[in-house]
């Protein structure tokens, strides 16, 4: 700790005493309390609404698999899995195609060339979701149907995962289509990450004798694990929540298979299509209740994530190894 | 710099007094949006002192909205339940507009022309006939071919009037559909795809060979699918269309409230997936002029707007039918 001048230390523990620095101090501090008070209220919302369904199925809510709006009994297993299968898939295929890209813009491409394809990158992050759904629903699911997935059944199909009839509609089609929604994010956050990087640690892995991919990989990524990783949560933040474009490829139907090829269903796209037609008072806090779940799910994945922020060492810590 | 502001106030305050028109809110059902628009916009022509606004924001928000009365007037696919309809304040009408029918799309090899009865389409929809060469089906297509592949079941994610209309009317066909399954806007299909909106399920359908799935007639005649002829309690194969449903109509019975299901009614030529929507409006209206102009407007819908339904591809209400609403337009006090 430097030692700090005493008219210096003086000038910064005074408290402000001109209004234009005190309506600052206050007006900040109200914008930070606004965006806590909206996620408390959103939650609270959400749980008052599912009062009537968490009374009526307590903790079997979350690992019953039967959705039945006309005997008014509900589960939301179906939901959850389909979310993380989709998330996960999404992840799987848009972090390495993200950090890839990233990659190639910080370290390989010509000068020329990275402004043009960070403009393209970032108009894939303007195009709705809906507008996704639609290109999902007429070019990308009948691809896959007569192409990809008979490949995959034909190679890969000693594995459970890709057996089962193919219908186009699936659960890996819904990851396609959200990885290829998520890609932007995760290339952006990671480029910057990446641009950060002092280029000491480059010059001393060359220094060292390293190749270039060596270089890459022993003084870039080890330094900018963790801002990868954080790339990747944002990524993951919005793959679970996405709705429109999920909704029209998954093929709707809450049911649990251990096939990709199967129909799923996703928290946020039950939500979208039951919503207005929720007649009966069961259904709508059942609704509500898939609401808070996904709700705490997004939660519990973030909290999962800083946990294991912590565990990954780099960053800055100036350890080579 | 103020005279800015001044002038811009004035000029505020000028274009609200002009608009002082009367506004009567609805919301509701989407099935009927596109008569109730063409309606609204004629109306407004007839008696420009009044405007309405209809949100299509589906018929279970048009239930709370009516039953909160934050709307003046609400729209339905289907009949409230005796449980909602108990939560009104005062007694609450079921006035009938218009009806519409769904119809069952396919996805074969040259679009033959199919003949189905309700236990067979009960029976492909419960996943018990998967295939569509099954004798079941051939049985009733003697001239068509069938292949051998699987039946693959489309329906609605969302919940819709379009569903309630089809799984009534499976119900009221397959007591096994009835015991497992039930109707409503949203059920627990056994078997099969969800696709969102009329859109969703013909755009599946379309694009997967071997595809069944339950649309909107007027959606199928303007995206030129084709569809199933289905045998009625007469024992009549009929298709689709405007007079098929009036038919239907007439001969369902109606009670007096006006909450009927009129799936597989009697009647020779009457199609038996056919459904009508309502609005849902107070019997006591609590603001005098609103409920006037309100009232004004049923009994122009029923003599004119009818008229607009058939070109919609909507089947308006038979005469008796009609007569029997404007007398329930009546009682409306205000």
């Amino acid at each position: 700790m430097s030692t700090v001048p005493p008219a210096l230390a003086a000038a910064q523990f005074a408290p402000p005493r001109r209004w234009p620095d005190i309506s600052f101090r206050w007006l900040a501090f109200l914008a930070a309390c606004t965006i806590v008070a909206l996620i408390v209220l959103v939650g609270w919302e959400l749980y008052h609404g599912a009062q009537l369904a968490v009374k009526k199925f307590g903790f079997s809510f979350l690992g019953s698999s039967i959705w039945d709006p006309v005997a008014d009994k509900y589960g939301a297993w179906p939901f959850i899995y389909g979310t993380l299968m989709t998330s996960l898939i999404a992840l799987l295929l848009a972090v390495p195609l993200g950090v890839g890209t990233a990659l190639f813009l910080t370290e390989v491409a010509p000068l020329r060339l990275r402004q043009p394809v960070i403009m393209i990158v970032e108009m894939l992050a303007a195009v709705p979701s809906v507008i996704f759904g639609l290109w999902g629903i007429f070019v990308l699911i009948p691809w896959l149907r007569d192409n990809l997935f008979v490949w995959l059944k034909h190679g890969l199909g000693f594995l459970p995962l890709f057996q089962g009839p193919i219908y186009g509609v699936s659960v890996l089609a819904a990851g396609i289509i959200v990885a290829i929604m998520i890609l932007p994010i995760i290339t952006s956050v990671s480029r910057e990450i990446l641009r950060s990087v002092p280029n000491l640690q480059r010059e001393a892995a060359y220094a060292l004798g390293a190749t270039h991919w060596e270089v890459i990989r022993i003084a870039v990524l080890s330094y900018a694990r963790r801002g990868v990783f954080g790339a990747a949560v944002l990524g993951l933040g919005r793959a679970l929540g996405e709705t429109m474009a999920v909704t029209m490829v998954i093929g709707n139907r809450p049911e649990v298979s251990s096939s990709l090829f199967a129909p799923g269903y996703t928290l946020a796209s039950v939500i979208a299509n039951e919503f207005t037609e929720a007649t009966t008072d069961v259904y709508l806090a059942a609704l509500f209740e898939l609401g808070l779940v996904l709700l705490a799910v997004t939660i519990l994945v973030n909290v999962i994530a800083q946990l294991m922020l912590r565990t990954l060492a780099g960053g800055g810590t100036g350890k080579v190894n | 710099m103020k005279k800015i502001i001044l002038s811009s106030l004035l000029g505020l305050f000028a274009v609200t007094a002009a608009s002082a028109q009367m506004l009567i809110n609805g919301a509701g059902a989407t099935f009927p949006y596109p008569i109730y628009a063409k309606w609204f916009n004629e109306y407004a022509k007839v008696d420009p002192s009044v405007r309405f606004n209809y949100q299509s924001i589906g018929s279970g928000g048009g239930q709370k909205q009516i039953l909160a009365e934050t709307v003046d007037f609400g729209a339905s696919d289907g009949p409230m339940s005796d449980e909602n309809l108990a939560k009104a304040p005062r007694k609450l009408l079921h006035i009938p507009t218009v009806a519409g029918a769904d119809v069952i799309s396919y996805n074969l090899p040259g679009s033959p022309k199919l003949q189905l009865d309700g236990p067979t389409a009960a029976a492909i929809f419960l996943g018990t006939i998967r295939k569509w060469n099954d004798p079941a089906i051939t049985g009733q297509n003697p001239g068509v071919t069938l292949p051998d592949q699987d039946i693959l079941v489309v329906h609605r994610s969302d919940g819709s009037g379009t569903t309630y209309i089809f799984t009534d009317y499976l119900s009221s066909v397959s007591p096994d559909w009835k015991a497992k399954v039930g109707k409503g806007t949203s059920v627990n299909w056994p078997v099969g795809l969800g696709g969102k909106g009329n859109e969703g399920v013909s755009g599946q359908v379309k694009q997967s060979p071997g595809a069944i799935g339950y649309i909107e007639l007027a959606y199928a005649k303007q995206n030129q699918l084709p569809y199933a002829a289905m045998k009625n309690s007469s024992g009549n194969y009929i298709e689709a269309s405007i007079a098929s449903v009036t038919a239907a109509l007439a001969t369902a019975q109606i009670p007096d409230d006006f909450r009927f299901s009129m799936v597989n009614p009697p009647g020779a030529d009457a199609y038996p997936i056919s459904g009508t929507t309502w609005l849902l409006v107070y019997q006591e209206q609590k603001d005098h002029e609103k409920g006037q102009k309100l009232v004004e407007f049923l009994k122009w819908a029923y003599k004119e707007g009818e008229k607009m339904a058939a070109k919609l591809d909507y089947a308006p209400l038979p005469d008796s039918v009609q007569a029997r609403v404007l007398a329930r337009i009546d009682e409306i006090k205000f």
